[in-house]
Formats: structure tokens, sequence, C-alpha cells
């Protein structure tokens, strides 16, 4: 299977992991053998690494409580940042965890039931951590737009049905 | 009132017809739309709107804002290879359409002929009618993936021959030229001196990796070819209306004065909003191309497999399978395609006798919609070629 097709198929596994086989298939002009075989690939070479649904949670959950906090470390003389920021991502509220450029070092998004949830990881787990120099949580109030998709604002296509 | 006779003789275009029969009808899955399903681009809309909100709302030069000319001058010299002077040999109209009919109009005195290959866009033949020629339809057939060949335009030259009208890659059929097969074109355009019109409104959206030849790029073409553009298809952008023209400076000037008199300027909304398509657009449009391509091998693959035999087209964003297995002529498949299946495509006729036996779909259609309109087809044909309905 060549590049191009490669690069196609991430492409429209990006925007819908739900692309039935056969469709990608004719989409790709290759056979649903080729189509598994080339996602297996793209699995193992950890290239995809997992299918996740975009949940609305103004319809869903509606409780939760999701923070974006940064954070400023002192990297180690041996890991850098990367076994400071391991070991914060391993904690199970932390949904995402980059390394920044900037005024602060690691950007995590954390989850939780309700704020004192947020606020006691902060406080109990992440901001004892001894190369966490200091923290700022700010707790995210709606979603617009996520991996792509909107939340609001839907858009109304008003076509003709007939057209030259 | 009485009508003028030339204008009587037009008949109303079959598309028109069509929508009519459509619009009667809810829940229609529509393969018939000859534009993008996207939106504009939102950079291109948000340009738009800062334009807007600092008070661009005046008219515009006659031949558009300079600085939209001098952007269409690059990217034409940049995509086809062609360079023409901005401030004279560009002209910003109302969509092709309306440079179509300026072209005419300048070009053709009464009786003057103009050769177009058919099947075609539903305003060729009208278009050279109202500027008082004669339209000569050159047939073209899936046999030669409804390519123009050298022979068939050598056989319909006459001494009263003025015009050729070139559009590829082609609306309805999605074909498109080689270049070495554009070369013999231009070489006959050369010797029977023919002006050619060439509509190339589709030649972004070509697929497999091909790229788009210009006639116009062509030795000895330049000074005889009206070359005309715009925005609409491949930037998503039918209803701003902005096409162009470039040509050489006297065929300009006087597609200037019928402009001028009869539209004034293309809105500048649109002008503006097609600056930032041209200088920044070609990131979303490529991806928009990628879009295509994807539902061209998915539709092209589907419609071979049911049997209603469909050559692979390399441009614009039709599919134009053969349908004479069912037995059905194109407007009966059509109208009993809509009527059982709610399905609409558009009657190859629609477009020239010669697109009897052949119907259009368009794949600037969601996927999804794609789906379930092939579906659909592959039912009603078996249904009709088992006699069941």
């Amino acid at each position: 299977m060549i590049g191009g097709h490669m690069q196609a198929l991430v492409e429209i596994l990006e925007r819908n992991a739900l692309t039935p086989r056969e469709d990608l298939a004719r989409m790709l002009n290759l056979s649903v053998e080729e189509v598994e075989q080339a996602i297996a690939r793209l699995e193992a070479e950890g290239i995809v690494l997992g299918y996740h649904a975009i949940i609305n949670h103004e319809k869903w959950d509606t409780d939760l409580v999701r923070a974006m906090i940064e954070v400023k470390i002192t990297p180690e003389r041996d890991g850098g940042f990367d076994r400071v920021a391991s070991r914060i991502a391993k904690f199970e509220e932390v949904q995402t965890c980059y390394l920044m450029s900037g005024g602060y070092d690691l950007l995590i998004t954390v989850e939780g039931r309700n704020l004192r949830e947020v606020a006691s990881f902060v406080a109990e787990k992440l901001s004892t951590i001894e190369a966490v120099q200091s923290t700022a949580t700010r707790f995210r109030l709606k979603t617009y737009k996520e991996n792509g998709t909107f939340h609001h604002f839907e858009q109304s296509a008003e076509r003709l049905s007939v057209s030259p | 009132m009485k009508i003028a006779e030339h204008v009587k003789e037009i008949p109303r275009s079959g598309i028109r017809d069509f929508f009519e029969v459509v619009q009667t009808m809810g829940d229609v899955i529509s393969l018939g739309i000859g534009e993008p399903d996207f939106a504009t681009p939102w950079h291109i809309r948000e340009a738009a709107i800062y334009a807007l909100e600092k008070g661009r709302t005046g008219y515009t030069s006659n031949l558009g804002l300079p600085r939209l000319r001098r952007s269409i001058s690059d990217y034409v010299k940049g995509r086809f290879g062609v360079s023409y002077e901005p401030l004279s040999e560009v002209l910003v109209s109302v969509g092709v359409s309306e440079s179509i009919d300026l072209a005419l109009r300048a070009l053709l005195d009464p009786g003057d002929e103009v050769l177009y290959h058919e099947p075609c866009y539903v305003s060729y033949a009208p278009s050279i009618v109202l500027a008082r020629g004669v339209a000569k339809a050159i047939p073209t057939s899936a046999e030669n993936e409804f390519r123009l060949t050298a022979g068939a335009l050598a056989s319909a030259i006459t001494p009263a021959s003025k015009v050729l009208m070139l559009n590829f890659p082609n609306n309805p059929t999605g074909a498109t030229m080689p270049a070495e097969d554009l070369a013999a074109i231009a070489e006959i355009c050369v010797k029977h001196d023919l002006v050619v019109l060439t509509d190339e409104i589709y030649s972004e959206l070509t697929y497999e990796g091909g790229t788009h030849t210009s006639i116009a790029a062509l030795p000895g073409m330049k000074e005889r070819t009206v070359f005309l553009h715009g925005v609409s298809k491949a930037y998503a952008m039918t209803g701003w209306r902005i096409g162009f023209a470039c040509a050489p400076k006297d065929i300009i000037e006087a597609m200037m004065k019928i402009h001028q008199y009869s539209i004034l300027c293309a809105s500048i909304m649109g002008q503006d909003a097609t600056i930032e398509a041209l200088e920044r657009g070609a990131a979303a449009m490529e991806s928009m191309r990628r879009e295509y391509e994807l539902r061209r091998n998915y539709i092209v693959s589907s419609f071979n497999q049911l049997g209603l035999p469909c050559f692979k087209p390399k441009g614009a964003f039709y599919v134009f399978p053969d349908v004479t297995s069912t037995g059905l002529s194109s407007r009966e498949f059509s109208l009993r395609l809509l009527h059982e299946k709610k399905v609409a495509v558009v009657p190859g006729t629609a477009f020239g006798v010669s697109g009897e036996g052949h119907v259009r779909c368009s794949y600037a259609t969601a996927l999804d919609q794609i789906k379930i309109a092939v579906e659909r087809i592959g039912e009603f044909a078996s249904e009709v070629r088992a006699g069941t309905v």
C-alpha cells in the first residue's frame, strides 16, 4: 500500500473512525482486506493509538468539571521534563498532558465530578510533587469546538436541490 | 406583450424544468447539484466580514478592483503559466456565465458560427444565440471519454466558423483533456484562425495526480484565447458570483464596454473575498479537492458494480454513467428514479442531445447521502431490468 493511500486513510479515520471498511475500500480504490491490513499496521506501529467518541457534556454527564492547569516544573537532571510529566500524566484524573513553550511547562486537562474534586487533586496530588513549582487552574465554562467538531452553531445549508 | 423572436426560440434550461419537478417533492436525495456542498472556507468569509466592517461597500472600477486583478494575474501565471497584464488584460465579471456572454457579444457578428463540444454546460448554446451567433455542436461520446478529438473538430469547421468554446474539466461529464490532445486542437485553431473561448472553471479539481493544462498556455494560443475562470467551484464560492476573463487587451476592452453599460461592476464584497481566496485559499481548496477525489472513487466503483458503466472522470465533480442497459431514456430514467426512489439526478439530455443515454450525478454531496442514493439507484435499475415495476 503506497504512502498516498496511507495518508488519506489516516485523514479519514481521524475525522470518522467508524467509517465502514467497505466504504474505505471504495474511496481508496483498495480491497477490504488491504484496508484491514493497513489499519492493523497503523495500530501495530502505534500511529493510531485509539478511537474515542466526542461527547457533548452539556447533554450528558452535565456535572462533570474540567480544568486546564498550567504547571511549572523543575526539570530533573537525568529525565528532563519527561519523567515528571509522565508521573503527572499517570493520574487518572489527567486527560491530556502537553509540554509547552512559553511561561509555563506543562498544560494538563483534568476531569472531576465537581469543583472540590479537581481542587483537591491540585492541592493534594499535583502540588505536592517535589518538582512542581507552581500551578494555575482554569475551569472550562463551555465547549465550542473539540477535535475539529463543533458543539454549537450547526451550519444551516440552503442549497437548491438541482442546479446547473 | 410581444417577445423578441430570437429570445422566444430559446428553450428554458432542462435543469430548470427538472428542478421544478423536484421542488414539488419532499425528502429527495439529490445528486443533481452543480455546486460544492461545502460552505466557503471560513478564512475567506472572515476576510469578507472584515472588509464589510471597514465599510468597503461601494462600486469598484468597471474591470474590477486593481488589487484583485493583480492577484488574478499572479494566480493565473502561477497555476497555468500564462502571463496577463493585470490592468489591461483582466476583467472581473459576475461569475464565468457573464464573461461567456460578454465575450460572445464582443466577438460575434450576426451569422458567425460558434463551435462547442457537447454534452456541455446549459448556457452555451443559448448564449451564442442571444449574441446573434450560430451555435454548432460537436458531439463527444463515452468511447473517447467525452474528449474533443481533433478529427471531430476539423470536420465541423466551415468558412463561417469564428469561435471554438471549450470546457475542460467538463460539466456534465467530468472529462479532461490531456496536454497532447489539447495541442492537436490548438493547431487546428491556429490553422483556421479560430478564437478560443475556454471555460476552465473546474481546472483546480483534477484527480489521480493529474494536472490541468490550459489551452492558453500552448504556443500561439494566448493571442487568440479568452481564458475564463473563477472561484465558484474550487473555492466553494458559487453565491459570491465572481468570475474573470483574461484575454488580449482589445478583447477585454470590448467586453468591458458591454459590462460597464449592463452590469457596471461585480460586487465589491465578492471581489474582496476573491482576493483572500486566490492569495491564501490553496490549503482549504486542496482539502476539498481531496475529499471530492475520495467520493469520486466511491461513486465510480459503485456505478460500475451496478452495471451502469461509467468512465472514471479525471476532473470536476460529476460522473456521467450510461443508463441505456435499463432500456429507459435519460429523461424517463431520471423522472422515474425521482418518483419511485426519491433520488434526483439530471438527465444527460439537459446538456444537449448527445447526452442521451446518460445521467449526470454530482458527487459534491456528503458521502452518506451518496451512499443512500447509489443504493436506491441500484434497486431501481434492477427493478426496471426485471420488469417488476
